[in-house]
């Protein structure tokens, strides 16, 4: 006599597995192909960023913001530079506020260009993979000739930014720009397009507005779930306020919108991108900042609108040349929290898309 | 061309001279043998030279220049893969079950032999012609679904249960359309033979009269050998691996021999069922069944590289709710079809 049952599976995906981002790890509560439960663990790539910047001048914690969404090094820098800017109260040049504009939109259409490929990537899309990071490749070459860096290019600083980009570079960016729009056709030939993609993504993994609104996600994930709501419109940072843009929004709620917003999203980008090339006036790139920094004692909260989502630096001065607490608000972190919620019920299959559709970076998540 | 035509008919007969009385047992067995060797190293070929055009069509699809650096543009990449796969050490988990564990990667490879043993390669090339051939080729395939259960559940591992699983769900599965879409040929032809279906295919090849049971063999065909975007049996990005998950060296080594050669087979087999087998006119017949196998291993290599993974419940959908009833409509429409060519051409067919 044999007793039946069956048992739910728990299997372990991460931090070592093919489709994990980074080092994330989730134990999946299985029922057949069914989740009926989701636990992620995080902290694996925690290098306690924000205990370190205790111990560092001001200057000195530029390089370390890099490595927090190491996808878009630019745009932390951008954060941690302005919040600091703010506590000290410099004006930074005309030309270098243009430069950080540039630097941060590029990053932007990099960053959207790896969750594309990788999404496409987690769904065995690999031609729209190599597509992808064919075209990231070049926005690299645009960092490297300017900052020196690839991945972690930490070219702002405290009152302006680091280098005056090489002549080569503007017409480097300006052809880069002339092949964007062929190259966004292209990820939706081979990835949106496709009926297999189209059929996983429509309709799974619904994160309605009300919901998103609760979990304060930010970022593509609240745009594509029907609101309206970015940093660079609703409060606009640096000089965000002179730039002609929309801010694309999307009602399908799910992975396919989380996805498409993306594309959307370059194409905005693209136009700040014209925009800054064609009106960036001559000058110096760096403000007269003291050698040594010493704001004054005091607290102070900025927010800028990265790739991932919202990304808040809240700094703490003492008046010494060392911040008294350094806080960090990362969009993907904050987002990840309603993953595990919209994810259960569903197959496994559909479980890896919506995480992509996400797109975490660890290095933000963990800090 | 007749000379190279006749060519390996040419070296048979010779060898079969060695022997005092050509037609004895023992020159039967050599025979026997040699044919046994050649659908091995035919095996080993097709699956050195199309891991490697893999690896490049991958290349080309997504604009990169692939394997470039052993040997002229990267030909040898496949050899030192392969003697890198021999040097590894052959781990068993120790919590698997060890008998199932190890014969899964042989039962693997075994399947591609026994079915590339039975297909016309050339006129009068065929190693064993049974009379029965396709219904063997689906019988082998069949049991290729125990194989990769017995990967799956030998390694007592959760990533290669749930491939094992799927392995078996899909395969079944697609093995009815799979089926039902060959029945339309051995309607028209009156017989199981392969040879003998190649031969009747030398006016016009079926897949100008079954273009519908082509695309459904193809498609199953694909399904059955586990490639994109059917591959959920090794989906990486989900279950790692699948059934290979806990596999080393050379045991790793012999499912991708057997991947490939069952790659080859159903190739093969949709060559001799729709293409017109062998027959083509210039070249020698063994070079035209190579040459239009490899144009289906490339669609199946160009499919694979561009359409992302399938969900497992779309493609029982797919399956049970499209492919199959198109492979029924298409048994009546050939039914109907013979009916009406016999009572318009009255004396001709069974």
């Amino acid at each position: 006599m044999t007793i039946e049952r069956t048992e739910e599976i728990s299997l372990n995906m991460g931090p070592q597995h093919p489709s994990m981002h980074g080092v994330f790890r989730m134990i999946v509560h299985l029922e057949g192909e069914v989740v009926t439960k989701i636990e992620p663990k995080i902290g694996y790539l925690h290098r306690g960023l924000e205990k370190i910047a205790e111990s560092r001048t001001y200057a000195q914690f530029i390089p370390y913001t890099d490595r927090l969404d190491y996808l878009a090094s630019p745009h932390n820098n951008l954060a941690y530079v302005q919040t600091v800017e703010k506590l000290l109260g410099i004006q930074v040049p005309e030309r270098a506020e243009y430069l950080r504009v540039i630097f941060a939109e590029l990053a932007r259409i990099a960053s959207h260009q790896v969750m594309i490929g990788s999404l496409a990537l987690d769904m065995a899309g690999w031609t729209a993979w190599g597509y992808c990071f064919r075209d990231r490749e070049r926005i690299l070459d645009l960092y490297e000739m300017t900052a020196g860096g690839r991945l972690t290019v930490n070219y702002m600083r405290i009152g302006g930014v680091s280098h005056e980009p090489p002549p080569e570079f503007w017409p480097a960016l300006n052809s880069f720009l002339d092949d964007l729009p062929a190259m966004i056709e292209e990820y939706y030939g081979i990835f949106y397009g496709n009926e297999i993609a189209q059929a996983r993504m429509k309709g799974i993994g619904i994160l309605t507005k009300e919901m998103a609104e609760n979990y304060s996600v930010t970022g593509c994930a609240l745009r594509a779930s029907g609101v309206q709501y970015d940093v660079r419109k609703a409060a606009p940072y640096g000089i965000y306020d002179r730039f002609d843009f929309d801010i694309p929004v999307l009602y399908g709620c799910d992975t396919y919108d989380r996805a498409l917003i993306r594309l959307l999203e370059m194409r905005e980008s693209l136009k700040i991108l014209r925009q800054a090339v064609r009106d960036i006036p001559e000058g110096p790139v760096m403000a007269k900042v003291p050698k040594l920094i010493k704001p004054p004692a005091g607290e102070v909260y900025h927010r800028v609108e990265n790739p991932k989502g919202e990304l808040g630096f809240y700094i703490v001065s003492d008046g010494s040349n060392k911040p008294a607490r350094v806080r960090i608000r990362p969009g993907a972190f904050v987002n990840m929290q309603v993953f595990p919620p919209i994810s259960v019920g569903l197959k496994i299959q559909d479980v890896i898309a919506i995480f992509a559709s996400f797109d975490a970076v660890l290095g933000e998540v963990d800090k | 061309m007749d000379a190279l035509n006749q060519l390996p008919l040419s070296i048979a007969a010779a060898i079969r001279g060695l022997f005092g009385d050509p037609h004895s047992i023992w020159a039967d067995l050599a025979m026997d043998i040699i044919a046994f060797i050649l659908v091995l190293l035919i095996i080993v070929a097709a699956a050195l030279i199309l891991i490697l055009l893999e690896r490049k069509v991958a290349g080309w699809t997504s604009q990169r220049p692939g394997p470039n650096r052993l040997g002229p543009r990267g030909w040898f990449q496949t050899i030192a893969d392969a003697l890198k796969l021999m040097g590894k050490e052959d781990v068993t988990p120790a919590q698997a079950d060890k008998w199932v564990f190890k014969i899964a990667p042989m039962f693997i490879l075994g399947l591609p032999v026994m079915t590339l043993g039975v297909i016309p390669y050339g006129k009068g090339l065929v190693p064993v012609d049974l009379d029965l051939g396709i219904f063997y080729f689906l019988g082998i395939s069949a049991v290729s679904t125990v194989a990769f259960l017995m990967a799956g559940w030998g390694s007592n591992s959760k990533y290669a249960l749930l491939g094992g699983m799927r392995a078996v769900a899909q395969m079944i599965s697609y093995e009815i359309p799979l089926i039902f879409a060959l029945l339309g040929v051995v309607m028209i032809t009156q017989t199981f033979r392969l040879s003998a279906i190649v031969d009747a295919q030398k006016t016009l090849p079926f897949i100008v009269v079954q273009p519908l049971a082509f695309l459904i063999y193809f498609i199953a065909g694909i399904a059955e050998v586990n490639r994109a975007p059917f591959d959920l049996v090794e989906a990486d990005q989900e279950i790692v691996a699948g059934p290979f998950t806990e596999y080393t060296g050379l045991r790793w080594g012999l499912f991708f021999l057997g991947e490939y050669g069952n790659m080859f087979a159903v190739s093969a087999i949709a060559v001799t069922m729709f293409l017109g087998g062998w027959q083509g006119p210039l070249l020698p017949g063994w070079m035209w069944f190579f040459l239009k196998t490899g144009i289906l291993i490339f669609v199946m290599m160009w499919v694979r590289w561009t359409f992302p993974r399938m969900r497992i419940d779309h493609l029982m959908h797919f399956a049970w709710k499209v492919l199959l009833p198109l492979a029924l409509l298409n048994i009546v429409l050939t039914g109907l079809g013979i009916y009406i060519y016999q009572l318009l051409v009255p004396g001709i067919g069974g």
